[in-house]
């Protein structure tokens, strides 16, 4: 017994914990904000900005979702998802004190460490943004730790711009530059139209002091790690966060293998340098 | 109080050019103002200026068919409006909507191809410099033609 008591434990990554819907807040017409607490209230649970997690809706299947709330607010999770099949369909489609399978967090996170003392630039397209909101709420609540934050943030239209209040809220905070722009606008659109790499000629940077962090469409982030180049960022000042289809979240499974690397294991966020020779091969 | 000169020589377009280009140029210029909500040019009519933006936000609209105009591009300070002026048959090829109160220096554009035909070395600056901004803003079309947001 008394050697059983000194044996620390160490929770099964293979078995989901029970979680309980606390929030459901409807971000555009198809992406919807889970905020989960454990079902225990237990409040252990750590993540680290970048990092995902695997939800089970029991019956319909499992998924994995980038964390997308304040790593601050230990045990509290938050999922931003957006319905595009039947598991996504039914897992927004949870209500307030529904249950939900999480396993996690898994994976590599954003380098924090390294933007400390340094410009942070955040660049996002669509619903990149969910797994880089953390960032910005440590940056924000660290504020002393980082130099300035931009944020530039594209999506396809004015509908599918993510975190409206909290964008207007970050966009007036100092030492903080906030640009948004949808690739298509209608007439009561009266922000920036273009793709997200037209938002640099706006953006106030210092590439020798900064570290770019970026997530969005693979497509995206190629035109975007250029453009970063182009704009005198060094290469290895550049981070990316890939998806592929996770399974097993601890690099068993071999589902989200990428060139050498499991996805959900050596990342889903990678130094750019690394990923770069992979993300002009389409067969990958 | 600036001169028209002066702004243009200022303007990151004219960037690095010449004193007696921009003196040259600034006898095609003129300084215009447009309200919040009108249309500089529209589609189909006759391009005879461009403008380098000072102040303000205005968009490129395009026409869809049966539907209402959708905003393709904004362009704020600091940027190029238009370019149909500069080849044939010189007739815009988009709306251009005031977003927010404008200013701009106009150029003519009559004026402005007539001295580059007479001096072929403003005429070559003034190419090199448009032909950036075409190259940059076709990239951008093709990376919105992908439609890279879209479920896929």
């Amino acid at each position: 017994m008394a050697i059983l008591e000194t044996i620390p434990v160490v929770a099964d990554p293979m078995l989901p914990q029970p979680y309980v819907v606390q929030r459901v807040d409807k971000e555009t017409p198809d992406t919807f904000s889970l905020t989960v607490d454990p079902q225990d209230g237990v409040d252990d649970v750590a993540f680290k900005p970048g990092q995902f997690s695997m939800l089970w809706v029991f019956g319909v299947g499992e998924l994995p979702i980038s964390i997308s709330g304040d790593p601050a607010q230990r045990g509290r999770l938050v999922y931003t998802v957006r319905s595009v099949g039947k598991a996504t369909n039914a897992l927004v489609s949870r209500k307030v004190g529904d249950g939900i399978g999480v396993r996690g967090p898994f994976g590599v996170g954003w380098p924090l460490e390294v933007a400390r003392g340094r410009d942070v630039i955040v660049v996002a397209g669509g619903i990149g943004l969910a797994p880089l909101r953390p960032i910005i709420y440590e940056v924000l609540q660290n504020r002393e730790q980082y130099g300035r934050l931009v944020l530039l943030y594209g999506t396809r239209s004015p509908r599918d711009v993510l975190y409206r209040k909290e964008l207007a809220v970050w966009a007036r905070q100092p030492e903080m530059q906030v640009l948004t722009s949808v690739d298509y606008g209608g007439l009561s659109w009266h922000g920036h139209v273009g793709v997200v790499t037209t938002l640099f000629k706006y953006a106030r940077l210092h590439p020798s002091r900064s570290v770019a962090m970026i997530c969005g469409p693979e497509i995206m982030m190629r035109f975007v790690t250029r453009e970063l180049e182009m704009q005198g960022l060094k290469r290895e000042d550049i981070y990316v966060s890939m998806e592929r289809n996770m399974k097993c979240g601890v690099g068993l499974c071999g589902h989200c293998q990428y060139g050498p690397y499991f996805i959900c294991k050596d990342g889903p966020v990678f130094p750019y340098e690394r990923i770069r020779p992979l993300l002009d091969k389409y067969e990958l | 109080m600036e001169t028209l000169e002066r702004i243009i020589a200022e303007h990151p377009f004219f960037a690095g050019l010449e004193s007696y280009y921009t003196g040259l140029l600034t006898g095609c210029a003129s300084n215009v103002r447009f309200n919040a909500g009108v249309y500089i040019f529209k589609e189909g009519e006759p391009a005879d200026n461009f403008y380098l933006i000072r102040s303000g936000k205005v968009a490129l609209e395009i026409l869809p068919p049966h539907n209402r105009p959708i905003n393709v591009e904004t362009l704020t300070e600091g940027e190029i409006l238009g370019w149909s002026w500069l080849l044939p048959p010189y007739i815009w090829s988009f709306h251009a909507h005031a977003l927010q109160e404008t200013r701009a220096i106009a150029l003519d554009g009559k004026c402005l191809r007539s001295k580059c035909e007479q001096n072929h070395d403003l005429g070559y600056e003034v190419l090199k410099r448009f032909g950036q901004i075409m190259s940059r803003r076709l990239q951008a079309t093709r990376i919105q033609l992908l439609d890279m947001y879209a479920q896929k």
